[in-house]
């Protein structure tokens, strides 16, 4: 199991926490988990079934798009960040 | 006893604090008159010039202190001292006159540290005991002092210059007048000043530099203002906004009196305010395709990005990794923001860490969402800070790391970011090489060229 990161634009898909826990050895199966259990998750992480372009997904730290993409391993307690762009400024 | 010993050592003490003048040795003809003096203060005349008569061994005089010092440690007259200069083992040039002495004229290159500070600054400015040093006074003598304290602190490779400064322009050899603050300003960044890592040249870098903002609200605010505390010379700013009733929760610029005013004004009003050393420029406009090459003609070293937009954003991200200008990035929302340097060709740009923008129907802005009101003032004067160190070109800014900070949990949190190599516009075969139009682009409608 792992705990990921919902950022403050998703938290109202999730019932408004900040961490929820997952399972999954990869990061395609952390995410089927999630969206699973939160399908309105889906349009805002995937597009044509990969990471959309518009997120980031890190785990421990390093970015998945980077690594092995979705079949990045996640180990047992890894934390896994979910990061939209966000435009705030003023 | 301890008294008259003390006035007995008096030459030295004078030597050791950075005299001015040390070409013109105390003649040896005056110290008896100043023993004298010194024994009017109560001592018995009498008895001082028997303790003088019986220790002369025991206490050296200057000029025997000076001797025995210069014996003790290596000399360059100044021909062979500018040749050394100009050779590829250059050593560290240090010069320990005093202040006033230094505002006259230097040797070129030089770093000034008053012989009264060389022992606690001097680790600072020279970590390497390794580091050759050669150091200079205006004839030499303090300098020998100088070297023979470098020596005694481990320092290996030392050498005072023999003649100082004097015989150096003498000899027609090449002196600068070094930039300094005047008194006001001395003043005013003294807090500055006293940093090593900053110090005087540092502060004169920043009057020099010039940081370009986008948007005067609520990141722009915090920024704004520490840059301008901070003494950045030319601070340039791009809005075209009013200032609004919903804004004074958090865009610390402006105020309510200012309700209604071009924010880039009542920004200008507050900088100016704060430190007349600053130069605001004002451009009451949007950033667009069309304007950009504009405002950048105008010469900046950073810029902050405060918008509150992905088309400005995109935009501003292509024109800084086309002309090469470091950009700093944060962003908010509700209790959380982000914040990191984007540094052309160093690090990732904007599009390297987001390919595409999110369809606008995913990407609440803050007058949608909200914001902390604080939580600007905090990422803003991150911002404030990888502005000036990147001005300053000190330690490691957020180059390749993505600061994110949730203030409902107080926590920091860093993620790495990389360059990518099939980035269209900082990649190594770039696609997106001009201007495009960047409202369609983050419309979500396929567009662009």
């Amino acid at each position: 199991m792992s705990l990921v990161r919902i950022p403050p634009q998703l938290r109202s898909e999730v019932g408004g926490v900040r961490e929820v826990p997952a399972e999954g050895g990869t990061v395609r199966e952390l995410l089927d988990d999630l969206m699973g259990r939160f399908p309105s998750l889906r349009p805002q992480l995937v597009e044509d079934e990969e990471i959309a372009p518009f997120v980031n997904v890190y785990v421990e730290g390093e970015d998945v798009r980077t690594l092995d993409g979705l079949d990045t391993r996640v180990e047992h307690g890894n934390t896994v960040i979910l990061l939209p762009a966000m435009a705030g400024g003023l | 006893m301890l008294a008259s010993r003390l006035q007995e050592s008096r030459p030295d003490d004078s030597a050791g604090s950075g005299e001015r003048g040390d070409a013109d040795d105390e003649d040896d003809a005056t110290a008896p008159s100043r023993r004298k003096r010194a024994c009017r203060c109560g001592h018995d005349s009498s008895v001082a010039a028997n303790r003088v008569a019986t220790f002369p061994k025991a206490m050296p005089n200057y000029r025997e202190l000076l001797q025995q010092v210069k014996s003790e440690i290596d000399e360059l007259d100044v021909t062979r001292a500018h040749e050394l200069l100009a050779s590829d083992e250059r050593p560290l040039v240090l010069d320990v006159r005093e202040l006033d002495e230094w505002t006259e004229g230097r040797i070129p290159g030089a770093i000034h540290i008053p012989r009264g500070n060389l022992e606690s600054r001097i680790e600072q400015a020279a970590p390497d005991r390794a580091q050759p040093i050669l150091v200079y006074c205006a004839a030499g003598n303090r300098s020998a002092f100088a070297a023979k304290s470098l020596e005694e602190l481990g320092y290996e490779n030392v050498v005072s210059l023999a003649g100082g400064f004097t015989d150096w322009k003498r000899s027609g050899l090449p002196t600068e007048l070094p930039r300094t603050l005047d008194g006001a300003k001395r003043q005013r960044y003294s807090r500055h000043v006293l940093i090593p890592e900053v110090g005087e040249e540092g502060q004169l870098k920043l009057l020099d530099s010039r940081v370009l903002l986008l948007g005067a609200g609520g990141l722009g605010s915090p920024a704004a203002l520490y840059l301008a505390a901070a003494g950045v010379g030319r601070l340039g700013i791009v809005d075209d906004d009013r200032v609004d009733a919903s804004n004074l929760q958090r865009q610390v610029l402006h105020s309510t009196a200012r309700l209604g005013d071009w924010k880039v004004e009542s920004a200008k009003r507050t900088l100016e305010e704060l430190n007349p050393d600053v130069e605001v420029v004002p451009y009451r406009e949007r950033l667009t395709s069309e304007n950009v090459e504009r405002i950048l003609a105008d010469g900046w070293d950073v810029i902050v990005d405060g918008a509150d937009n992905f088309p400005t954003r995109y935009l501003i991200n292509d024109a800084a990794v086309w002309h090469g200008i470091p950009l700093v990035h944060g962003s908010i929302y509700r209790f959380e923001g982000q914040a990191t340097v984007f540094k052309p060709h160093d690090g990732p740009c904007y599009r390297c860490l987001f390919p595409q923008p999110p369809p606008p129907e995913l990407a609440p802005s803050c007058a949608e969402g909200g914001v902390l009101g604080v939580l600007p003032g905090i990422i803003g004067s991150l911002q404030a800070s990888e502005a000036l160190k990147l001005c300053l070109g000190i330690g490691e800014p957020l180059v390749g790391r993505l600061l994110l900070f949730d203030a409902l949990a107080t926590e920091f949190s860093e993620v790495i970011l990389r360059r990518d190599p099939a980035c269209p516009v900082c990649g190594d075969s770039p696609t997106i090489t001009e201007y495009i139009d960047y409202v369609e682009f983050c419309s979500g409608r396929p567009a662009h060229a």
